[in-house]
């Protein structure tokens, strides 16, 4: 039997480090969507949470009126967002590519409000239940704690969609053009590849994935249109922490931003809120591009 | 970077030369406006778009004048507000003195933001400002002073220098035009001296303003902490004139709403922020009495002054004049 580790009891230890790993999963694949896009279109999505929590919404929709369970809401959920994704790029985002990125940051924003606005006009503030899925409820007393089921899960589907996203984007051809867009669109262009279509494509696919964080959150938070917003702004000093040049740089930052928070919450649960400002504040003072930024 | 980037603010329209003589009679027949006006229009109204007003005018100074997007306003605004309502309502201090005590502490974490927010640039500027002041509203939403989610209200308006008493709401009035043309007439001052025409070479050109030997970073947290005290001193007063502090000022929404009245009145003119934070206020007063949810509206207008009005209104007269408004 593990002894209590200063004065903390271990199943309280380990409950909110599973905790700071489940926050972190959702800001590593929010991050990572906001370093690919930033990469390819220059553009700090502000209504990515927004999109998050339309992903939820949608998931908690197609169960409401249409009976349709987790498992396929997984895979529509994001399909859905990420067409909404096409429309916002090819309306808005494509007639702002070329100028400066604080424009981007402002159109986003509008964005988010009008988003979180419709949501909130027709859904109210207060959160909605999603059950989760039959096959993943329940849990596992592991000792010297019990897990989840469910929380299980988002650990590792999260860790499975960061590092299937790291590899489809530095390991595969379609990437390849990616990387090589973000360099040198112009010359890519010259090379006959659709940069216009591969940036479309950049923005649904990082949108996504904000959308599949929506519907993995859905069962654990309660779906209420406002439970993006406050997280964009933490990812946010995720992003400025970890800087936006790498992939695997987004994930470990903010998986590790997570455990942070967790740790916190145990030991001085006061500071947990600002914790990761705090970090952020430090971060700033001594490596002030970030810690995987270039210089 | 080697790809040149607009900066954004509105290009600077040729000066066609409005004269001096103009500028004095168009601000003298605004300011006689502005001192009939509480006689014909509600003065709570005036007085709460008088103080955005202010609050935009301060945030144009960093944004129209250095080109840093602060995303983070709300935290000197509504920090300043919580600290006059406190000294006001439990210090019993005077309300001049809880306004500088208020503008003071607004200065003081501008100071702190700013020198944490100018190491990094552009696009991480903005993200860097936001996610302090919501360090900053998570510290007022748990400081036990703050009184959470009730805020701090019944806040006395006193006597102004032990003299006017403020609950008359003509003498309150005056006061917050008094404080707005000060600092409004502030920031022109500070625009049109030399350390403000330093200020502009910073936003046209950053590695040039270095290499004539100015110290970029000192003039954009000087910058940043004028900007911010002045933000507060808007709080302040606000606290004041509705006589309550709440976490509304210091949210990121907040923030949010100070750059639209600024990109609709027009990023980088002088009058642009004030005609801004007029419309905005109007617009929220309007919807506030229909059933049209205000944020959709907000939303959609901020989109539509991105994508098809980005010189604002007095930039496109500007433009359209060629005058510099």
């Amino acid at each position: 039997m593990i002894q209590d580790l200063l004065g903390i009891p271990p199943q309280a230890l380990f409950g909110q480090l599973l905790l700071g790993l489940i926050n972190g999963s959702f800001y590593a694949l929010l991050s990572l969507g906001l370093a690919v896009i930033f990469g390819m279109l220059h553009v700090i999505n502000f209504a990515h949470g927004a999109l998050y929590m339309v992903g939820a919404f949608v998931a908690w929709l197609l169960m409401i009126h249409l009976g349709i369970g987790y498992w396929p809401a997984l895979l529509i959920a994001p399909l859905v967002v990420a067409a909404f994704g096409v429309l916002i790029e090819r309306t808005m985002l494509v007639r702002i590519a070329k100028m400066d990125p604080l424009y981007g940051l402002l159109l986003t924003f509008g964005l988010a409000l009008v988003i979180e606005g419709v949501f909130r006009h027709f859904y109210g503030v207060s959160g909605q239940p999603y059950p989760p899925p039959p096959s993943l409820q329940g849990g596992t007393n592991l000792g010297f704690m019990f897990l989840p089921t469910y929380r299980a899960w988002v650990v590792v589907a999260s860790l499975v969609v960061c590092l299937g996203t790291w590899y489809a984007i530095e390991r595969t051809k379609l990437g390849s053009y990616l990387r090589a867009a973000t360099e040198k669109p112009q010359l890519v262009q010259a090379m006959g590849i659709n940069v216009p279509a591969l940036v479309t494509l950049t923005f649904a696919a990082a949108v996504a994935l904000a959308g599949f964080a929506g519907v993995l959150a859905a069962p654990m938070y309660q779906v209420n249109p406002l439970m993006g917003s406050n997280l964009i702004i933490v990812v946010f000093a995720v992003v400025v922490i970890g800087g936006m040049g790498s992939i695997l740089g987004a994930v470990i930052t903010g998986f590790g931003l997570g455990i942070v928070e967790g740790l916190t919450k145990v030991f001085y649960p006061e500071a947990a809120n600002i914790v990761i400002f705090v970090v952020m504040a430090i971060v700033l003072l001594v490596k002030p591009q970030g810690l995987f930024g270039k210089a | 970077m080697a790809t040149e980037t607009q900066t954004p603010v509105a290009a600077p329209a040729p000066s066609g030369g409005v004269g001096q003589r103009a500028w004095l009679f168009v601000s003298l027949i605004a300011l006689v406006l502005l001192a009939l006006a509480p006689f014909v229009i509600y003065p709570v109204f005036l007085m709460k778009a008088l103080c955005f007003a202010l609050f935009a005018c301060a945030f144009n100074l960093l944004i129209g004048y250095v080109g840093l997007l602060s995303f983070g306003h709300a935290a000197f605004f509504g920090g300043a507000a919580y600290v006059t309502a406190h000294a006001a309502k439990v210090w019993l201090l005077p309300p001049e003195l809880a306004i500088l005590l208020g503008t003071l502490f607004a200065g003081v974490c501008g100071a702190a933001v700013g020198a944490l927010a100018i190491r990094r640039q552009g696009i991480y500027f903005a993200m860097t400002t936001l996610a302090l002041s919501q360090m900053l509203f998570f510290v007022f939403l748990q400081a036990p002073f703050t009184g959470g989610e009730d805020g701090i209200q019944g806040v006395p308006r006193g006597h102004l220098f032990g003299l006017l008493d403020l609950n008359d709401p003509y003498a309150m009035y005056f006061t917050v035009l008094a404080i707005f043309v000060g600092g409004f007439w502030f920031i022109h001052r500070i625009v049109h001296s030399p350390f403000g025409q330093v200020l502009k070479a910073i936003r046209e050109n950053e590695q040039r303003a270095t290499s004539l030997g100015y110290d970029v970073s000192r003039y954009k947290l000087m910058a940043f902490i004028l900007s911010a005290t002045l933000a507060g001193l808007a709080g302040s007063t606000k606290a004041l004139v509705f006589q309550l502090a709440t976490l509304t000022d210091v949210q990121w929404q907040m923030s949010g709403e100070v750059v639209l009245m600024t990109l609709l009145g027009g990023i980088g003119t002088t009058t642009g922020p004030v005609i801004g934070a007029f419309l905005v206020v109007m617009l929220q007063n309007y919807l506030a009495t229909t059933a049209l949810p205000a944020t959709v509206v907000i939303g959609i207008v901020f989109i539509i002054c991105v994508l098809v009005f980005r010189r604002g209104i007095m930039g496109e007269i500007g433009h359209l004049l060629r005058w510099k408004l």
